[in-house]
């Protein structure tokens, strides 16, 4: 029964506090906390959106290799139809670029020239034959793949290129070798200009040079003093010595005086160069590269004036005659020469291919078909690929029934006690262990106790389930708690035993969560790279791996493998990876979607 | 007994008691009254009493509703069942001694002259003795005591006897005097009414044995009237030539 | 015979319950959670193709007897149960009988409604495939038609056997799990407040059903609803505190029962 009584009446019969500032106080708290959310999802978008941004962005560019197209003569007195093999097809491709560049005569740029090329040419070379031994004694076209630092050159990762082409004429003293240009109007004046920088900044370098000694020389006068001094007060063999530094520090500081001087000059001297107008000047190594094309030649600069350019003809012209305005080409390589791999005159020979139209950009099959390699351009992913793959498919057929298996035990047969208790928390505890320690076991006890193949999938996957063992574990029992009880008292009251309840109902519903962490765990798995480098999967494997028990490698350990390594042209096909790596994980999860989707309707 | 959970169940029963209470109540002061009326033929009191039935009636039709809505509303089990039929059918039991009390007093205002004292002392006693009844089961149902309410079953015999009694005396006298067959045979009707609801009395004081325990009365109920089938003679020497 | 001399043979109140044979016999039955004993000495008999029902306000202990009838205590690691039940001279607790057979001849309808996350046909037919009941599929067919069929629910699902067991309705699914558990052909149904979940008129199907199908089962059904238990059993044990405290025909229970304890209870004086 209640009472009502006067004196709590006045606590209850208030009314809730509806004050404008009340609510407005309430209605600021909510959408500052919907803006902290809002925040922290477009933080978290924009690092991943600009991460995976980078790696696309870095990682495209190794999509596409280019290849040059090459007339290749099959000579019958070098390939032996019996023995396709023993061809020596490299000398075959590099005849063919010395026939293409008949100009080419000193070894050393021969030996420059013959670098345009892939190493792995003569692979193709011999392919191309036995695809079809009747080329042999005939001359055809072949595609050969460009080496990596030409590669890296032609998409302009190594240099920025700039042309144009000047309205005045330009006359040439001679065809080849040496040769002068003499433009009409002041057409180098921005080259003259640009050297005059550098020089600029060479005689800034100079001063603060000659201002740093000079410091050093007024310190060492201090010295200088101070020892005078001492020797002044010294007596006998110890002023004898003293005296005998000070001379010493005298002359020091003498040469000292005198490299002073030259330093002085020599700024001097680059400045009045630099401020200095018209003139010729030299273009060194360490400037952007200049060269001239014209008359169908090429022409390197090495000395530039106003309206002159004197130089070297890399590419021989064709007539002396005077090119029309428009009609010639100022090429400029913005990267020294002294910064880049491929130097001008290699550049000067893609260009002349390019312009034959022999050089194309094609799809980088080699990334999908062949192993890793030394060589960049030759270095593919699918040895890591099948590596990954069979590593996997090892894993989930050891992990997926073990973990199951003691899962369902744990969780439906096994007895409350003490024991139960320990296994338990040492599965989840097993959860947290840092990868390399399973690495460290597999090395310990697969590799050395059992002699198992070093660096074979059959090992990787081996180490691989036990470390993906407790994700599975806690999967499935938590699926399975997750079975209403209901279930499985409408089972056993029509009679099903305990293993029947369990594999007729309770694992069915079960699966969408086994199976999502199953995924999860394969994801978990396919990433990994510190435990199998314990157990050697770092090794350098060039060949695609055909069985469990061949040497491989995984894609993650492979990532890493060219991350270090020192070639330009990895860099980009790092990126390519772990673009792949990343492809494939978001399709593992996608399946796990879609797995957990189709089993939720079915069952 | 501990109270109902609901407290209007509780409510429900207990104006079903106190409507049945004032109920009984009236009928006995009915029953009274109509005695007194009879005896003393007071005009003014018979007609009071025929007037004061209504109420009475009312007061069945009342509980009659009342049952029926506790059933409907709270579908009363074992005990609370039992004593919601008990009040409907004593509740028709008390109507009917009304009723039959209202009769009595109606023939009060048409008995107006002298009539044999004795058998008017006669059915003062007969008609305190069942106005004793009546009091003895309705005190017997208020207490809930069964044992009380089987004494005043079995000492309905005694009315039944002096029904008997009274019978022949009102059939001796109207043998004697032709001249009182009409009183006399108003005074043989009062005496069944007062006979019926001597009956009526007992039927609550079954109604009362059941209630409490649940179980109907084994005996057979005692049927001392005999008036059926009593027949007398004329005597010889009387008779309307006689003087 | 005349309609008087009809009456007159008539017994006035001699119940037919009674009458019938004993179909499981429980004796002194305690169970024990742990420590905490929750039945004390209950010793029960229910009859062959009667309808018992067991009430008693919560956590008295009916639930708990109804699932010792099958064995379903032994899903619960710290349940002890004690004492003798059997059915039909069998004792069930016996260690060398098997649970399932049991479970068998012994089956169980719950409080919510729970079908297999299957088909409506794959329902009914579990329990036939795990005992080997069916041997070909025209005998599963007519299994599965014949449960339905006296669980009252064949002329609704007759047409979509195939569809999910769980798309049905609150009342209709628990028709089903009557079938499901009627397709084993069991001696006992035991029945776990069934209709506490459902709405009246599901109610009353179920309860109709119960009528119909007490002369091939022998069902015990607990309640919370005294009212259903005096329409449905015949015979009525009411627990209290885990004890047995009245036991006897329905209409004595309902209308004079012996224990003051009993009364107090089905007249809503304690809840």
């Amino acid at each position: 029964m209640t009472d009502a009584t006067s004196n709590s009446g006045s606590v209850m019969d208030r009314k809730p506090d509806l004050s404008a500032k009340r609510v407005s106080r309430r209605y600021a708290a909510e959408a500052r906390f919907q803006a902290y959310g809002l925040g922290a999802i477009f933080i978290a978008v924009a690092v991943l959106v600009w991460l995976l941004g980078t790696i696309v962005f870095q990682g495209l560019p190794a999509f596409t290799q280019y290849k040059a197209t090459v007339d290749v003569t099959f000579d019958a007195d070098e390939v032996d139809p019996e023995n396709l093999a023993a061809a020596n097809y490299q000398a075959l491709a590099r005849r063919a670029l010395y026939d293409r560049f008949p100009n080419v005569t000193a070894r050393r740029d021969k030996r420059e020239l013959s670098s345009v090329l892939s190493g792995g040419a003569d692979i193709t070379l011999k392919e191309f034959v036995e695809a079809d031994p009747s080329v042999i004694g005939t001359t055809r076209k072949v595609q050969v793949s460009v080496s990596d630092s030409m590669d890296t050159f032609l998409k302009g990762q190594m240099t920025d290129i700039e042309e144009r082409r000047p309205d005045t004429e330009l006359v040439p003293s001679a065809i080849e070798g040496e040769v002068s240009l003499l433009a009409s109007g002041n057409v180098f004046a921005d080259i003259l200009a640009g050297v005059k920088v550098e020089l600029e900044a060479q005689a800034e370098d100079v001063l603060s040079s000659a201002r740093r000694e000079r410091r050093g020389i007024g310190i060492l006068e201090n010295d200088l003093e101070a020892l005078q001094a001492r020797a002044n007060e010294a007596v006998g063999e110890e002023r004898e010595g003293l005296l005998a530094r000070v001379a010493d520090l005298e002359s020091d500081i003498n040469a000292r005086i005198r490299k002073l001087s030259g330093l002085d000059e020599r700024a001097a001297f680059l400045y009045n160069t630099a401020r200095s107008s018209g003139g010729s000047l030299d273009l060194t190594e360490a400037m952007p590269s200049v060269l001239i094309e014209v008359n169908g030649g090429v022409v390197k600069a090495k000395k530039v004036a106003n309206d002159q350019i004197e130089g070297t003809a890399f590419i021989p012209l064709q007539s002396s005659a005077a090119a029309a305005s428009g009609d010639w080409t100022v090429v400029t390589y913005v990267t020294p020469e002294r910064g880049r791999q491929v130097k001008d005159q290699t550049a000067t020979w893609l260009r002349e291919l390019q312009k034959d139209g022999a050089i194309e950009s094609t799809f980088a099959d080699v990334l999908f078909t062949k192993g890793d390699s030394r060589a960049p351009e030759q270095a593919g992913l699918w040895g890591a690929v099948v590596g990954s793959f069979l590593t996997l498919i090892i894993t989930l057929m050891l992990s997926f029934p073990i973990g199951v298996l003691a899962a369902i035990y744990l969780e439906e047969f096994a007895p409350q006690n003490r024991i139960t208790d320990l296994i338990e928390v040492n599965i989840n505890n097993l959860a947290a262990v840092p990868s390399i320690v399973f690495g460290l076991l597999g090395l310990a006890m697969f590799l050395n106790f059992f002699g198992l193949p070093r660096s074979a999938p059959l090992v990787g996957g081996m180490v691989l389930a036990l470390m993906t063992l407790p994700t599975i574990i806690i999967a499935t029992r938590a699926a399975l708690k997750a079975v209403p009880p209901s279930i499985r008292e409408a089972a056993l009251g029509i009679g099903a035993s305990k293993v029947q309840v369990i594999t007729h109902h309770v694992l069915p519903l079960a699966m969408p969560g086994i199976l999502t962490g199953t995924i999860i765990g394969m994801a978990q798995a396919l990433g990994e790279t510190a435990p199998l480098l314990m157990i050697g999967m770092v090794a350098f494997i060039v060949d695609v791996p055909t069985g469990f028990t061949d040497p491989a490698t995984v894609l993650p350990v492979q990532i890493y493998i060219w991350a270090d390594s020192p070639e330009r042209a990895f860099v980009a096909k790092t990126s390519a990876a772990i673009m792949v790596l990343l492809t494939f994980l978001i399709m593992m999860n996608a399946l796990a979607v879609l797995l957990r989707r189709r089993f939720e309707r079915r069952w | 007994m501990q109270e109902h959970i609901v407290t209007s169940f509780e409510e429900a029963l207990d104006n079903i008691n106190e409507s049945l209470a004032r109920m009984g109540g009236l009928a006995e002061k009915q029953l009274a009254d109509s005695i007194e009326a009879i005896t003393r033929r007071d005009h003014a009191l018979a007609e009071k009493t025929v007037a004061s039935d209504k109420q009475i009636d009312a007061l069945e039709v009342d509980i009659e509703a009342q049952a029926l809505r506790l059933i409907a509303l709270r579908q009363p089990m074992a005990i609370d069942l039992r004593e919601t039929i008990s009040a409907i059918k004593i509740s028709a039991d008390l109507e009917r001694i009304g009723d039959l009390g209202k009769n009595v007093a109606k023939r009060a205002m048409v008995v107006d002259q002298a009539s044999p004292g004795r058998a008017m002392q006669g059915l003062e006693r007969m008609g305190r003795q069942v106005l004793n009844q009546l009091k003895e089961v309705l005190d017997a149902y208020a207490q809930r005591d069964h044992e009380r309410a089987m004494v005043v079953w079995r000492r309905d015999e005694e009315i039944d006897e002096m029904y008997n009694s009274l019978f022949r005396e009102l059939l001796t006298y109207m043998m004697e005097d032709p001249r009182t067959i009409s009183l006399c045979t108003h005074l043989l009707f009062v005496a069944k009414n007062l006979e019926r609801i001597g009956d009526h009395s007992t039927n609550i004081a079954e109604t009362v044995q059941f209630l409490v325990t649940g179980n109907p009365i084994e005996e057979s109920r005692p049927k001392g009237d005999t008036t059926s089938v009593t027949s007398m003679e004329f005597p010889p020497d009387a008779g309307p030539q006689a003087k | 015979m005349s309609v008087a001399e009809n009456i007159a043979e008539t017994p006035a109140s001699e119940p037919a319950a009674t009458n019938m044979p004993v179909k499981m016999e429980t004796r002194d039955v305690n169970v024990f959670y742990g420590e905490k004993q929750a039945l004390f000495d209950v010793s029960l008999d229910v009859r062959k193709n009667q309808v018992t029902s067991l009430i008693g306000p919560s956590g008295c202990g009916k639930s708990t007897y109804l699932r010792c009838l099958n064995r379903m205590n032994d899903v619960v690691d710290i349940a002890r149960v004690t004492g003798s039940i059997k059915l039909d001279e069998d004792d069930i607790y016996d260690p060398k009988v098997d649970v399932v057979e049991i479970r068998a001849r012994i089956g169980m309808v719950f409080q919510k409604p729970n079908p297999f996350p299957k088909s409506i046909y794959d329902n009914i037919a579990y329990g036939p495939r795990i005992h080997g009941i069916a041997s070909t599929k025209n005998e599963m067919d007519e299994i599965v038609e014949v449960s339905l069929k006296r669980a009252g629910l064949w002329e609704e699902v007759k047409d979509r056997l195939a569809e999910p067991g769980t798309g049905l309705s609150g009342g209709q699914q628990q028709r089903l799990c009557i079938a499901r558990a009627i397709a084993v052909s069991p001696e006992v149904i035991l029945m776990d407040e069934p209709c506490s979940a459902l709405d009246p008129i599901a109610t009353a199907r179920i309860e109709e059903l119960i009528d119909e199908i007490k002369d091939k089962y022998s069902i015990v059904i607990v309640t919370h609803s005294m009212q259903q238990a005096a329409r449905v059993s015949q015979r009525t044990a009411f627990f209290h505190l885990g004890i047995l405290v009245e036991e006897g025909d329905t209409e004595q229970i309902f209308t004079n029962p012996r224990d003051e304890r009993t009364q107090d209870y089905i007249t809503g004086r304690f809840g």
